[in-house]
């Protein structure tokens, strides 16, 4: 007989927080069966989120490999997985009421939250360009299906379609390209990749620069950088808003994970790839701030926001380096609290009958929703990085990794780009301000999931803003585990 | 490079192949159109309607839970040759594979999908 537990090195004290996710979801489904007890599953999933959260911080410090070196657990993953829970039980709380209202509040949301979750969980602990490309199908499918939840709009329906298209192809890419790096190293595993990485360069550059290219497009159509950015609008326009919010943060932080633990842990000696990040968080950051100065729309501005986002954490792999990757942590944490916070707001709105979130809408808010309406201001001086919020921090972590690593253009390029996005920024406040509504505004009513969900993030903003420096080490801590 | 010469040789051997026995096809058969040649095949019987109808989407429903057990057997067969070497551990592996599939189909038979109304 032999003994492959100990020759593969399967350890399941490695991936208990996945398995926590995975059972929790397997509940979550069974409730879903009967209609009595269906109410139970948010619930359910919040008691499930919380466990995993738990164990995950359990490992914090431990590092180790297993099943075949193809999971890595170490800091740098529990950081984000840590990220994708706090954010899932975020959008719980955020959701709830709005799933109700519209008809959507079934066990199956949040099954295949859930899932999702568990795949980026996945993503973020591995060490293999496989169980990287396994980890972001179970991502991706589950969110396809969210897209189009709302089953009775077209728009959510188009939203679910577009999504996947685009995914699909970009996973293509993704293959092809892992298919490529095969070719040329013979491994899958970033370790080994990384230890004869002159050998493969010296061997066989055509493959080793055309699988890096491929996975490099996989990745950018999933995180949402430009040129690969048509389908964030329409898919984040179409979808029901806290299924928008959830892709906004989860997968695009599960997309930077393995960005950063791809190209700056493995393949960090292509020196071009730096080069060609410049270009990416350039184009991401002007084209996406340009683009959401049009929009009427606030999910769509929020889109393009979120696109220009990406691109202010794109300047992290720009530089590169152990303080980069701390400073894209700490930007991917900041940025799940206001945009989970701005996208709270709008889905609160959203439960109004008849809103589909315009800029119009939001006219006279603050005489019938004066608080509601500070929060919202709040997110919004956070995204446009306006201190003391959190927003500020962040942008400030990054644009200064960035000089000191000498790009000065870049970062130049990064803060007028910041300049132009406090525009739309204040003009939602403005609307809602200054701006008399036509006939009587219709309140919007708050419930107690919402408020929860609003106080976390409201908090997380100013509160990281104001005292920085304990995540700030935590993403310093946050190394990459693998020597 | 000489082993791309085999896929290339293989390559040209193979579309050859088909234009060949297409060529010699068509110098020996007899040409003869009517238009119950056009007819959508039914196994011999009168045809009853365009072949382009709008099926029944249970028939998908179906299909996709068929796939599950496709997948599943599949994955049993290696593990069920191999069985002698890889003992108790990899038994309990496969019977929470197999429960975690099975789980999928009492999901969808508690939603009636196998009901066929």
């Amino acid at each position: 007989m032999i003994d492959y537990v100990s020759a593969l090195s399967i350890d399941f004290g490695l991936i208990v927080p996945e398995i926590t996710v995975l059972v929790t979801s397997f509940v979550v489904m069974m409730l879903a069966c009967s209609k009595k007890v269906s109410s139970w599953s948010s619930t359910v999933t919040l008691v499930g989120y919380v466990l995993a959260l738990w164990f995950t911080t359990r490992q914090w410090g431990h590092q180790g490999s297993g099943f075949a070196d193809m999971v890595t657990c170490d800091n740098f993953g529990i950081v984000f997985k840590a990220i994708f829970i706090v954010a899932s039980i975020i959008v719980v709380f955020l959701g709830h009421r709005y799933l109700r209202v519209k008809g959507l509040h079934r066990g199956e949301y949040y099954a295949l939250m859930l899932v999702s979750t568990l795949g980026m969980m996945v993503m973020a602990n591995s060490s293999d360009l496989i169980v990287l490309f396994l980890g972001l199908e179970i991502m991706s499918v589950p969110l396809y299906v969210m897209a189009g939840m709302y089953r009775r709009s077209l728009e959510s329906n188009e939203a679910g379609i577009k999504y996947f298209f685009m995914g699909a192809f970009s996973t293509a890419f993704l293959l092809l390209g892992i298919a490529f790096i095969f070719g040329a190293s013979g491994t899958t595993n970033l370790r080994s990749i990384v230890t004869d990485f002159s050998y493969i360069a010296n061997s066989f550059p055509v493959y080793l620069y055309a699988g890096v290219a491929l996975i490099l497009i996989g990745f950018g159509f999933k995180v949402g950088t430009v040129p690969f950015h048509t389908w964030v609008p329409d898919v984040y326009q179409g979808a029901p808003t806290p299924v928008t919010a959830f892709f906004s943060v989860a997968p695009k932080a599960a997309g930077f994970a393995a960005l950063l633990r791809v190209f700056v842990y493995g393949f960090s000696e292509v020196t071009i790839l730096s080069d060609v990040f410049w270009v990416l968080a350039v184009l991401t950051m002007t084209v996406g701030n340009l683009l959401a100065l049009r929009q009427d729309n606030v999910k769509r501005m929020l889109a393009y926001s979120s696109i220009s986002h990406a691109g202010y954490i794109l300047v992290a792999l720009v530089v590169g380096g152990a303080d980069a990757v701390a400073a894209a942590i700490f930007y991917l944490v900041a940025y799940t609290m206001f945009n989970l916070g701005g996208f709270g707001v709008v889905t609160l709105l959203e439960t109004r009958s008849g809103c589909k979130s315009e800029f119009n809408e939001l006219r006279g808010l603050s005489k019938t929703n004066p608080y509601l309406t500070a929060t919202l201001a709040l997110f919004m001086f956070a995204l446009s990085g306006f201190p003391p919020t959190v927003g500020f921090i962040g942008k400030f972590y990054i644009f200064s990794a960035a000089m000191q690593s000498g790009f000065v253009w870049l970062t130049v390029i990064g803060v007028m780009n910041s300049f132009v996005s406090v525009y739309y920024y204040l003009r939602v406040i403005k609307t809602s301000f200054f701006d008399e509504a036509e006939g009587t505004p219709v309140p919007a009513v708050l419930s107690p999931t919402i408020i929860i969900a609003l106080v976390i993030t409201a908090v997380g903003t100013l509160g990281l803003g104001l005292f920085p420096q304990q995540l700030l080490q935590l993403s310093q801590a946050a190394i990459f585990g693998m020597p | 490079m000489s082993e791309y010469l085999a896929v290339l040789l293989f390559a040209v051997a193979g579309i050859g192949i088909v234009l060949i026995t297409f060529g010699i096809s068509r110098l020996l058969r007899p040409h003869n159109p009517y238009p119950e040649k056009n007819v959508t095949y039914e196994c011999a019987e009168e045809t009853v309607g365009p072949s382009w109808i709008q099926f029944n989407n249970r028939f998908y429903i179906f299909a996709l839970i068929f796939v599950i057990f496709d997948v599943e057997a599949i994955f049993l067969f290696p593990w069920a040759v191999a069985f002698g070497q890889l003992g108790l551990f990899a038994l309990v592996e496969v019977t929470l594979f197999l429960m975690i599939l099975f789980f999928g189909l009492f999901y969808a038979w508690k939603k009636g999908v196998l009901k066929w109304v």
